[in-house]
This record gives structure tokens, sequence and C-alpha cells, in this order.
């Protein structure tokens, strides 16, 4: 019972929402956000306190000290989210379908986390159909609105097709090796071209989730389309989730042809910076450009796999935890700002500072974080990624990559200047925030500043992770 | 408690004492205080380590001390001074006093822009005390980033575009640095035990010429971006010219040397091997920067822009310098950045005050106004002096040994480099002597110029303090020289075992 923890709680808190759903009159419906941000707040708590760990279902689910440690991080950065969306699911028409918000969110993360703890290639697919599915629901959530509506479908197609192929590739993993189980393929991983050719297509399926070069099409629309704060779960933590588990698989399970997926990451890392970097400068909307820079950074996270070892998946790992801080924050200022006033482009930034002093500072430490300016985290999150592709000795991909986090920079300070340097004639005026998204920006401005300077969160990763390599 | 950690508190109190204040007067009083006793702790701190030399103390670096980071990656947070950083240390403390006052008027948003000033300068601060490169290059991308609002919002002309401009070919410099720092911690223990960034570790390790090969461009180029090398030098005029005053003396005084500082604490002094195969190449780059700067100042009209091109020869004559490998040159370097830096940031400051009177900056615009602003005129003729190297002045100490070091060299390559290179002083003489032949003397060609105040208090203040140091350096070279010999030991000792100097 206790090993399974995390999805129990959960499960718990989804049964809780939907019976008390049942039993409120439809003008109290807005009442369960408080209970709901409260009871998940209680179980991210719970999730932090020392449980047993091991294996259940003859290995098909297992929990270690590293899965629990990445389930939390995925779990605070949720709370982050759902209270971040207070404010918008206040809105009159949201008013009978807020606690679908919470069920769907907390469906999708019950399938991560049951995908991170997976042992086993079945598992690990019921996970991320789980983790899927309901986020398209979560996009169309404004149904009437045609692009969200958009956005939903053309997420249910494009998780289909990726689904599809990854399962294609995962048939030929049994195929070839007899066995499902992590610990069994491994020994049956000889690189022979049929496994290759599985490997591939499992590459591409996870590759569509984490929206890498060339398969991040579907990425820009979707984000555009979905509403603010589904955007910004589907781009931290969805991302965040299948980078885990993509690292960990790539780790244990085709640990032995390295050599063979050591050189296909080389170069999707550089064509996913490349073109995230490229694309987002042409953006003037910011869920869009938010997007392409999503896609950047995950490019950047792939020099941290590359680096295949004990440092390289603790920098993954850092480097998600302080993404989630960092475009958190970034997208918390864009939803506030998008919900009070509907402006989504850079141009209506112009002389936000001079009107909104503290969701601008707040915007440029967030876009700062991302950027990998010091003293915030980003710094070190980028800093250290390079170190786990420099200590494989690839220096000139690590050139390559500062080279784009020059071009990020460029970008980044395009909307840093549209907040500061100009003027309009008709900034946003000033607003006053709701308590919810003060709260939720502050929790990421804490996350920015302290994650980077105190080591002893790096070094519990390191510790944590020591298991997996 | 280590008195260099003062150089990080103080800032940090200044800003959040600035972050209480309110409008602008207690704004800039708050700043005012808090760099005086910036000011008064670098006094102290050269006071102390004259001492601790005089009685015999021969550590390499003084004030260690040394905390743990990062534990698995070895970063460490430390900290300790030579020779060398204390007169740099020095130096920004001048300077930013100085940009403190020289900005005494500024009105728009003025707790951002002393904050963002000061952050600047605590980056500067850390940059010059640490000796773990990881903080090293830290504390150097947070003097970079403040310069984009300081000059994006407070600045003038094409502001926006100099601004972008400057600050992404800075942090494409710093995008050379990062793998050539990574290189240098994945090769600083061959043995196999705990890899480090100290830089003292790592010039105890012999990194194999290959890698060296591949590091030393990127960690030269890297640091020469900030140090204007040509040709890596175009964001400095546009970069100068739109800053505002102080961000201008912050950013030529004391910003460009964190480049050279950087050029030889860590490129020539860890690789030498590689230093001394490569220097021709950067030797050409550098004499080119040098005569280069000092033409293109006589073409220009502006008067930031003719400061700016003259800084950038100035700051190639450093890297020049520091390429001759030899202990007079390396000296007359290290003089060289102090004296620029004091003597540029007294011109950027004279700039913005006869700006702030005539609302011009093109000298042809303007005439006699030596008769009106007397005071602002005799302080840029004694700049002026200083810059084209008269005796008596730190210009001349320092170029005077920096050519003397560089003629050391018995070929012919380096012979004519050096005469190259040494050419500039006249080019020198002539835009100075002709910015202040049409700039003050001659007749006032504007009648509004009749009614023009003279320095006011803050700005004599100004002034006064960097015009002591320009003389102190020239009439007393010889304390300055004796410290900055004193951390060029090992330096030199270590290019020596790489190969012949001179």
């Amino acid at each position: 019972m206790l090993i399974m923890r995390h999805e129990l709680l959960l499960v718990l808190i989804a049964v809780i929402l939907l019976v008390v759903e049942i039993f409120l009159p439809a003008d109290r419906k807005h009442r369960i956000i408080l209970p709901a941000i409260l009871m998940f707040a209680a179980a991210t708590v719970i999730g932090f306190l020392p449980g047993p760990t091991g294996t259940l279902f003859g290995g098909m689910y297992s929990t270690s000290a590293f899965t629990v440690l990445l389930k939390n991080i995925l779990t605070t950065g949720v709370l982050i989210v759902l209270i971040q969306s207070v404010d918008w699911l206040k809105k009159p028409q949201h008013k009978e379908k807020i606690s679908e918000y919470f069920l769907l969110i907390i469906a999708t993360l019950i399938g991560m986390e049951y995908m991170i703890s997976s042992g086993d290639f079945l598992m690990f697919y019921i996970g991320l159909e789980l983790a899927t599915i309901p986020i398209a629901a979560l996009a169309a959530y404004e149904r009437f609105e045609e692009k969200s509506a958009e956005a939903g479908v053309k997420l249910i197609f494009i998780s289909a097709l990726s689904s599809g192929i990854l399962l294609y590739g995962l048939s030929m993993i049994y195929g070839t090796t007899g066995t499902l189980y992590f610990s069994e393929v491994v020994n049956g991983i000889d690189g022979s071209p049929l496994q290759i050719l599985a490997f591939i297509f499992f590459f591409a399926g996870m590759a569509f989730k984490i929206s890498l070069v060339p398969f991040h099409l579907w990425t820009a629309d979707v984000y555009e389309g979905a509403p603010v704060n589904v955007t910004s779960y589907l781009s931290v933590i969805s991302k965040g989730a299948a980078v885990f588990i993509f690292t960990i698989i790539l780790y244990t399970v085709f640990a032995k042809i390295a050599l063979m997926w050591r050189d296909v990451i080389y170069v999707i890392a550089i064509l996913t910076m490349t073109l995230g970097n490229l694309f987002a400068i042409r953006q003037r909307n910011l869920k869009r450009f938010l997007a392409f820079s999503s896609i950047a950074q995950a490019g950047f996270i792939l020099l941290g796999i590359i680096g295949q070892s004990q440092l390289g998946m603790t920098t993954v790992v850092y480097f998600v935890l302080v993404y989630i801080f960092s475009n958190l924050g970034a997208f918390g200022v864009v939803a506030i700002i998008s919900n009070r006033t509907g402006k989504e482009t850079i141009d209506d930034y112009d002389g936000l500072y001079r009107t909104n002093p503290k969701l601008s500072l707040t915007m440029m430490l967030a876009l700062f974080s991302l950027a990998g300016i010091p003293p915030v985290a980003g710094f070190f999150g980028k800093f250290f990624l390079f170190t786990a592709a420099a200590k494989e000795g690839l220096y000139i991909l690590v050139l390559i990559a500062v080279l784009n986090t020059i071009i990020s920079l460029y970008y980044y300070l395009l909307v840093v200047k549209a907040m500061f340097l100009n003027r309009s004639d008709q900034p946003i005026a000033y607003f006053k925030s709701d308590a919810y998204s003060r709260l939720g920006l502050v929790l990421c401005i804490a996350g920015i500043v302290i994650v980077g300077f105190a080591s002893p969160i790096y070094e519990m990763i390191l510790r944590l992770s020591f298991g997996i390599y | 408690m280590n008195i260099l950690l003062l150089f990080i508190i103080i800032p940090i109190l200044t800003i959040i004492g600035i972050l209480f204040s309110k409008g602008q007067k207690q704004t800039r009083l708050i700043a005012a205080i808090g760099m005086g006793f910036q000011l008064i702790a670098a006094g102290v701190l050269i006071y102390l380590f004259l001492a601790e030399r005089s009685a015999g103390n021969t550590a390499e670096m003084l004030f260690n001390s040394n905390w743990v980071w990062y534990e698995s990656l070895n970063i460490r947070f430390n900290i300790g001074v030579d020779g060398i950083s204390v007169a740099m240390i020095g130096l920004t403390s001048i300077v930013i006093f100085a940009g403190i006052f020289a900005s005494w008027e500024v009105d728009d948003l003025p707790r951002e822009f002393f904050t963002s000033l000061i952050l600047l300068s605590s980056g500067v601060f850390g940059f010059f005390i640490s000796l773990d490169l990881f903080t090293m290059f830290l504390f150097y991308e947070i003097a970079v980033i403040p310069m984009y609002l300081l000059i994006g919002i407070w600045g003038s002309g094409p502001r926006e575009y100099s601004a972008m401009k400057l600050t992404l070919m800075l942090m494409g410099g710093s995008a050379l640095i990062v793998p050539g720092l990574l290189g240098l911690y994945f090769y600083s223990n061959p043995a196999g035990g705990p890899l480090t960034f100290d830089i003292l570790e790592i010039a105890k390790v012999n990194i194999p010429i290959e890698a060296q090969r591949l590091f030393f461009p990127m960690l030269f180029v890297g640091f020469g971006v900030l140090g204007a090398l040509f040709p890596f030098h175009t964001w400095s005029p546009d970069g100068h010219a739109s800053a505002p005053t102080a961000v201008s003396m912050l950013h030529a005084g004391v910003l460009m040397k964190l480049g050279g500082y950087g050029c030889f604490r860590v490129a020539v002094f860890l690789l030498p091997e590689a230093a001394h195969e490569m220097a021709w190449i950067f030797l050409i780059l550098t004499t080119i920067s040098v005569i280069y700067g000092a033409l293109g100042a006589i073409w220009q009209k502006d008067l930031k822009y003719i400061n700016a091109y003259s800084s950038v020869s100035h700051c190639g004559l450093v890297l020049f310098a520091i390429l001759m490998f030899n202990e007079t040159a390396m000296n007359g370097a290290i003089m060289q950045m102090i004296s620029h830096g004091i003597m540029t940031a007294l011109f950027f400051a004279l700039i913005g005050m006869i700006y702030g009177r005539t609302h011009t900056r093109y000298i042809d615009e303007m005439g006699g106004l030596m008769k009106v602003i007397p005071f602002l005129g005799v302080a840029y003729v004694i700049g002026g002096l200083a810059s084209l190297g008269l005796p008596g002045f730190s210009g001349f100490v320092a170029e005077m040994t920096i050519f003397v070091g560089a003629f050391q060299h018995a070929d012919t390559f380096h012979r004519v480099a050096t005469i190259i290179a040494a050419s500039s002083i006249v080019a020198t003489a002539v835009y100075i002597l002709r910015v202040v032949g049409i700039l003050l003397l001659g007749k006032i060609n504007n009648e509004h110029y009749e009614h023009l105040t003279d320095a006011k208090w803050y700005e004599k203040l100004s002034t006064g303090v960097l015009i002591f140091g320009i003389t102190a350096i020239g009439l007393a070279p010889l304390w300055l020289s004796d410290m900055i010999n004193n951390g060029l030991g090992p330096i030199i000792k270590k290019l020596m075992m790489a190969g012949p100097i001179n």
C-alpha cells in the first residue's frame, strides 16, 4: 500500500472530488476550488515524507528513493499550476466544469507517476496514455473557442499517432527479446537491426511527447490554442515527466546500444535547439513564443542525457526542476495578464514596468532563468548540463549549445525590452492580481532564486540518482 | 571575517537600502554612502595588503578563504587577492564612486538606475576576488547583464540597438568561455583525483598541448571580446556612445578590464604552451586594434565616439602587452588597465557634464568652452594629456613600460608590431589636441554657451577623485608597479616553463 502512496493519494482526492461534485448545487460549484487545492497541497507535503520503497506486481511497478524524488518534483509543479489557475477558473463561463479541471489534471498526474514507477513497458505504456489523453480534453477546455477546440483535436491526433509509433516499437522489442520487463529486456538487447528499428520507433514516439525537432510541429499550435494554464501544464509538467522516463529508459534499458543513440541525440539536440530558437525569434504571441522556447529548452536537456552517466541523470533532473519554476513563472505572468486584459502579444507588454513593476520583475527573472543568466537558477541548470556533455568530450556540442543560449537570450531580451524600454500610448493599466496568482508567482520566484544557490538540492538529486545509472 | 567579503556585502546592503529609499535624493544619498564605504574598504584593503607583504607574507594569494559550494562538482567559493587584483579592486572602487556622483542628476527611475549600477559593480568585484573559475564566470555574467537595462532605459541615441548589440556580443564572448572553462575543469586532474575549478590548482597541472590548442583560442577570444579585441570590438563604440555617463565610465573604465584580466589570469596563465604558439595571431589582431582605434578616433566628431575608439586603442594595447610574455610588458599591461580605467572614466564623466550643459556632443558645434567652464575644461586637458602619455601622468608610465617591454623582443615580427603600435601615440596626440583645440579654445561660437555654469560640487568631487588617481600613479608609480610585480611572479614563472621569454 504505502509503496504506491503517491498514486493512491491522488486517486483518493479524485474520488472525493467526484463525489463532492455530485452533491454541490450548481451555483456553488466554485466552492470546490479551495478544498481541492488544500487537499492537493496536503498530498504534496505527504509525498515528501519518508516511506517504504520496493516493487509490486512482480516487478511491474517499483518505487525507489529516486522515483519518489521525481514524483515530488512533478507534484510540486502541479501544485503551482493549480494555484495559478484559480483566477482563470473563477471566470463565469467555467462555473460548471471546475472540478473537471482538477480531475483531469490529477488523472494525468497519476498516469505520469505510474509511468515513472513502471518496471515494464506495458505499465509504462498505460501510464503514458493516462498522462496524455486527458490533456487533450484539457486543451479543449474552453470548447466554444475555436482555437481551443482545434488544439484539443490536434493534440489527440498527434498523441494517437505517436503512441501508435511507440507501441509498434515496443512490439518489436517484445518480439526480439521475448519480454517486456525492463530488467530482462536489458539482457536481450544486442543491437540487432530489428532492435535498432524498434529503438527508432520508441525514440520517435517519445520525441513527439517531448517535442523534439523534427517531431515538434504540433507544439506551437496546441500551445497557442489551449488555455494558458493548460499550456503551462503541458509545457512543464507533461514534458518534464516524459523527459524523466525517457532518460531512465535510455540509461537502463538501452544502455548497451548507447553508442548508437548517442549520435542520434547529438544531431537531434543541435536541430532542436537551433530550430526552436530561430522560430522563437519570429513569434509575437507570447504563448507561441514560450512554446518555441520550450522546444529549445528540450534541446538543451538532451545535452544532459547525452552525458550518459550519473552526472547526466542528475543534471537532467536538476534542470527540469529549475525549468519547472522558471517556465511556470513566465506562464504565470502571461496567464494573469491574459485573464485580466486578454492581451497576449509581446507588443501589448510595452511599458509594462511603469504600470505593473512587480509582474515585470517576475517575468524578467523567469526569462533570465530560462536564458541561463546568473544569479538565478537557470544559470546553474544550464551550466551543469554543459558539464555533463563536456565530460564526454563533446566540447563542440557545448559550444553550439552556448551559442544557442545567445540566440535565446536575444528573444528573451525582446520581451524584457518591451516591458522595460519601450513606451506605449496604451500600456496595460495597473491592476492588483488576486492572492492565488500572487502566491503562485512567489513560489516560482522562491524556486528560481533558491534552487541555484542551495547546493544541497543538487547533491540530494545526485545521491538519489545513484541507483539509476 | 575576510575583508574581501566586504566587497560583496557592501553592494548588497546598499542595494537593499536603495530598495527602501524614496525619491531621487534619498536614493542617490544611499548609493553615495554605500560606495563611499566601498572606497574606504578598498583603501584599507590596499593598506593591509601592503602591510602583509612587507611583513614577509609571500603566499601567492592573500586573504584567502575557501568554502565548498557544490561538493560533488568541487565548485568552491574561493576568494583571495594578489597585487594585481588589489589594484583592480582599487580602480573599480574609484570609478564607481565617481560614477555615482556623475549620475547625481538621474531623475528617471533613480532607484532602478542605482540598483543596476551597483549590481554591476558587485559583479566586477566578485570577478576580481574569485579564484574559482565557476564563481569567476558567474560574477562575470552578473556584471554584463545589468548593462542591457542601463543602456536601454537611460541611454541616448540608438539606445535599444546599442544595448542589444553590446549584450549579445559580450554574451557571445562568454559563449566561447564556457567550453573553455569546462575544458580546463576536465583536464584539471590528469591523475584521476577530484576535478577542480581552482585557478591555482589548475596552474600546477600540465594540460596536454592538443587540448591547449583547442581551449586557448576560445578563452582568449572569449575574454578578448570584452577587452575590445579586433574584430570583436564593434560593440564598444556604439555601446559607449549610447550609454548614460556613469555606465560609460564604469564600462570603459572597469568592465573592459575584465577582459584583459581574464585573458592573462585564465587564458595565458593556465594554457601557457598554446599561448606561446598562438601569440602571433593575436598579436597581429591587437596591433590592428591599437592603431585602428586611434585612427578611428581621429575621424569621429562625436565626443563619446572619439573616446570609445580611443578606448579600443588603449585596451588593445593592454592585450598587446600581455602577449609579449615578459615581466616589463605585462607589468605595463596592468598599469595601462588601471591608468586607462581612471582616465577614460574621467573623459566620459566630463563628456557627460559638458553634454548636460551644451546638449550636443558634436565637437563642431562647440567652441571656446574653456572661457565659460574653466574647471571642466582644465580637467579635460588633464585627461587628454594623460591619454597621450605626457610624463607626470599615469598614461606615460604605463605606455612607456609596455613599449620598453615589447622592444625587448629582438625578432623582426615583434619589433615591427611594436613600432606600429607605438605610432598610435602620435595618432592619439592628433585626436586629443584636435578636440581640445576645437572644443575648448578659440571663440565661443554659440551665444547660448556664454551663460553656462561651471561644475557643481558633486561634479567637482567626481572629477577630482579621478584626477587624483591619474596624478598619483603618474608621480609615484613605484608602489603600484611593485604591487603588480608581486602578483606577476607566478604567471611569469609558469610562462617560462612553457617556453623562452625575453
